[in-house]
């Protein structure tokens, strides 16, 4: 194939596969799933890139990244250089490379997926940025002089670490507040290994370190100082990116019993606190034979997978909807069935069922058909009658969303929050009911993606050197 | 990374410690906890700051050897660092000037009634202090304790100090004193505080318990500490660690305290295997 003439065919080259473990492998082990492209395809793979005067990828893109630029880069050879180009709006490419949803974003305006498939923009951009960060060339980009104004970051997630990183080189003393022991928020905590290996998020964590950024770890803001207490302290202005990291259960009989968590608890437990290596690690996590996982999203996918390298003989989602519905990745979902993931569609749990200690042994689950459409455009699930049976289950995980955290907004004078407890905004670039206070990310937008959140913390980046310098630059 | 600056055994397996947390010192109320992760592979876990110092800038824990962060704890020395402290966490406690009001602690659970019945002492109330141990070795801040109470009780369950019984025995001994309270702090081992709480109903005496649920963020992340209160469901990292004991699920409590017992066990074992054989 790669012997083929290249002016004529490049259009109609097909979309080059990245190889991955195999399914039967890879459920007895947490490494990464897809292991990345080689040089020879990743620069294969970039010259199906038509290189359009008007590159309508780019408008796919929630931080505007210079799609054709880095692409033709790669094609050239030049991986470092791609890297670099990446980093000039995004400072997390090799976390974006990986979970960023492209079939929806830079990938679904790729011209060539009219007539055939996009240009692997994602994988690319994996590439370019794993290839800068072994090269161990990674390089530090000229800071300017401090400017005197500092800003403080609640919350060092990816919409937290982005302004950190944009407003650093702009040249503000900038330091991030991180409730737990670890910088990278979801990408840590909630994200698995076999997705997004840590040593890549410590990589990009310990680069914003170089850059000047000061993490404060093990603060709970709210708590341990208030925002008003920051504003006294000398911060001239105040970023909260502090997630949507309360868990939603659905509050049916038996849902405390042992045995059933939030999906939060189980991923943290697993990916912060790497229960999965218990006991070399102190965190236990319960490894259970039978486990069903409610929801049918992202985060139900990365438990059920978890569950599955955790030794699960039998791994369930149980979703209410149907495979069309489900609001997870496609890539994901076909991750999750080639393991071999039990999809219990239309179904949806009304109780849990547990011995004489307290711990669950079956989920009791009504059978479910769609309706009309309800408020989100998809149709509304309605249960059928007597259609009542049990599961058996020895693990639950309950993957229903996420809901506000209350305590920074209860605690930030002035500072409006709409009924769910999301923080209210004035437009996109964050600005909240409080002077000097600026807000993105999932705790504004609810639970949304990590490119949605580094978008939201770019755009409050170039608003508060608006408010501060009265500069309308916006950051590059 | 903060430094262990002080540490007291004050029994056979409770330890007392002041570590270095200025930003905590100045901020922490009574009835608020810290979480503490000894290394990078540590677990997380609460424990209720007994007093602080702002102007040293220290934070005081007592805590009990029960599983194998603990014990790691009571192997670390005066100058040694603990990897991560995170607080303070939780609600303050409720403190006003109730009247007369009794503070039962039973166990180590006397390390986190103590702080409160300072608070109560100061806020004026008469404070009537009952505290038990299983025997007399065991018992800890007795002197400490005496000093903010207008009357002290001490029990042991052997009789070797103090009243011979139970806690709980002795609150209802001061119940039919006729002694009017109008409040009790009851903090110690679960089947304690039940009792005590099985005491305070048919009187009416409103009772507030300390719960020492499985945590692991702290910040109402996870919900790894739900309880059951009044029928709701409540996370005692945020919505506690306080509450009104005679609404508490004292069974789910307790089953929910075990979810990990074997787990505990393996790595405590593993733990003082690898000590010995050093």
């Amino acid at each position: 194939m790669e012997n083929e003439p290249k002016k004529k065919k490049r259009e109609k080259l097909p979309r080059h596969k990245m190889p991955e473990q195999q399914p039967l492998e890879r459920i007895k082990n947490f490494n990464e799933v897809p292991l990345g492209y080689s040089e020879e395809t990743a620069m294969a793979e970039a010259s199906r890139c038509i290189q359009c005067k008007k590159p309508t990828c780019v408008t796919g893109c929630p931080v505007d990244v210079d799609i054709p630029a880095f692409v033709k880069l790669i094609s050239e050879g030049k991986f470092i250089e791609a890297a670099h180009k990446l980093k000039e709006t995004n400072c997390l490419p090799a976390v974006c490379g990986r979970v960023c949803p492209q079939e929806d974003q830079c990938e679904k305006f790729c011209i060539l997926a009219k007539k055939e498939e996009s240009v692997a923009i994602g994988r690319l951009e994996r590439f370019a940025a794993d290839y800068e960060r072994n090269s161990g060339q990674v390089s530090i980009p000229e800071i300017p002089a401090r400017n005197g104004k500092k800003i403080a970051v609640i919350g060092a997630g990816p919409s937290g670490l982005t302004i950190a990183g944009d407003l650093i080189k702009l040249g503000y003393d900038v330091t991030v507040y991180e409730a737990l022991h670890k910088a990278g928020g979801v990408l840590v905590y909630g994200i698995p290994e076999f997705r997004l290996p840590k040593s890549i998020v410590e990589a990009e964590v310990r680069y914003l370190e170089k850059l000047g950024v000061k993490i404060e770890t093990n603060s709970v803001i709210g708590r341990l100082k208030t925002v008003d207490e920051l504003f006294d302290e000398g911060f001239h202005a105040v970023y909260i990116a502090v997630g949507a990291g309360a868990p939603v259960f659905m509050n049916i009989p038996g849902e405390n019993a042992s045995g059933i968590y939030s999906a939060n608890e189980y991923l943290t437990r697993s990916n912060l606190m790497k229960a999965y290596l218990f006991p070399e690690y102190d965190t236990p996590i319960v490894r259970g034979k039978n486990v069903a996982v409610i929801g049918g999203g992202n985060v139900a996918m990365d438990s059920v997978r978890t569950a599955l390298r955790l030794g699960a003989e039998n791994a369930y989602i149980i979703y209410r909807r149907t495979e069309v519905e489900m609001p997870a990745r496609i890539e994901e979902v076909h991750h999750a069935q080639q393991e071999g993931v039990q999809f219990k569609l239309l179904t949806n749990p009304v109780e849990y069922i547990s011995d004489k200690n307290g711990w669950v042994t079956g989920v009791k689950c009504i059978r479910m058909e769609l309706g009309e459409p309800d408020a989100s455009g998809r149709r509304r699930p309605v249960p059928v009658k007597d259609s009542e049976f049990v599961i058996d289950v020895d693990t639950v995980v309950v993957a229903v969303g996420t809901m506000a955290n209350p305590i920074v907004p209860a605690t930030t004078k002035g500072l409006e929050t709409n009924k769910q407890g999301y923080i209210i905004t004035k437009d996109e670039k964050g600005e909240t009911t409080r002077k000097g206070v600026y807000a993105g990310g999932d705790i504004v937008t609810g639970s949304a993606t990590v490119i949605l959140a580094m978008g939201a913390g770019r755009k409050a980046a170039g608003a508060i050197h608006e408010y501060l310098l009265g500069n309308k630059e916006t950051p590059s | 990374m903060n430094k262990i600056i002080e540490k007291t055994d004050l029994s056979e397996n409770v330890v007392k410690m002041v570590i270095d947390a200025p930003a905590i010192a100045k901020k922490r109320k009574a009835g608020q906890f810290i979480i503490l992760k000894m290394n990078e592979k540590g677990e997380r876990i609460p424990l209720t700051i007994v007093d602080s110092d702002a102007a040293a800038g220290t934070v005081t824990i007592i805590f009990q050897i029960v599983g194998k962060t603990t014990a790691m704890l009571a192997d670390a020395k005066a100058g040694d660092m603990i990897a991560d402290v995170q607080g303070p966490l939780g609600n303050p406690t409720e403190i006003e000037n109730f009247g007369t009001v009794v503070c039962v602690g039973g166990g180590v659970g006397v390390g986190v009634v103590y702080p409160i019945a300072v608070a109560l002492k100061k806020a004026g109330n008469k404070v009537i202090s009952i505290i038990g141990a299983r025997t007399k070795d065991l018992l800890i801040l007795e002197e400490e304790t005496k000093k903010v109470s207008d009357r002290l009780i001490v029990t042991t369950d052997d009789g070797s100090y103090g009243f011979h019984g139970f806690v709980s025995q002795a609150l209802q001994n001061v119940i039919d004193e006729g002694e009017k309270i109008s409040r009790v702090f009851a903090i110690g081992p679960v089947p304690m505080m039940r009792v005590v709480c099985n005491v305070t109903r048919p009187c009416n005496i409103k009772t507030v318990v300390s719960l020492n649920s499985i945590m692991v963020d702290a910040t109402g992340m996870c919900g790894a500490c739900r309880v059951s209160v009044g029928g709701e469901t409540k996370f005692t990292c945020v919505d506690g660690p306080e509450f009104d004991g005679h609404k508490v699920d004292f069974d789910l409590l307790t089953s929910r305290l075990r979810m990990y017992a074997s787990e505990e066990k393996q790595a405590f074992d593993n733990y003082r295997c690898e000590c010995h054989g050093k």
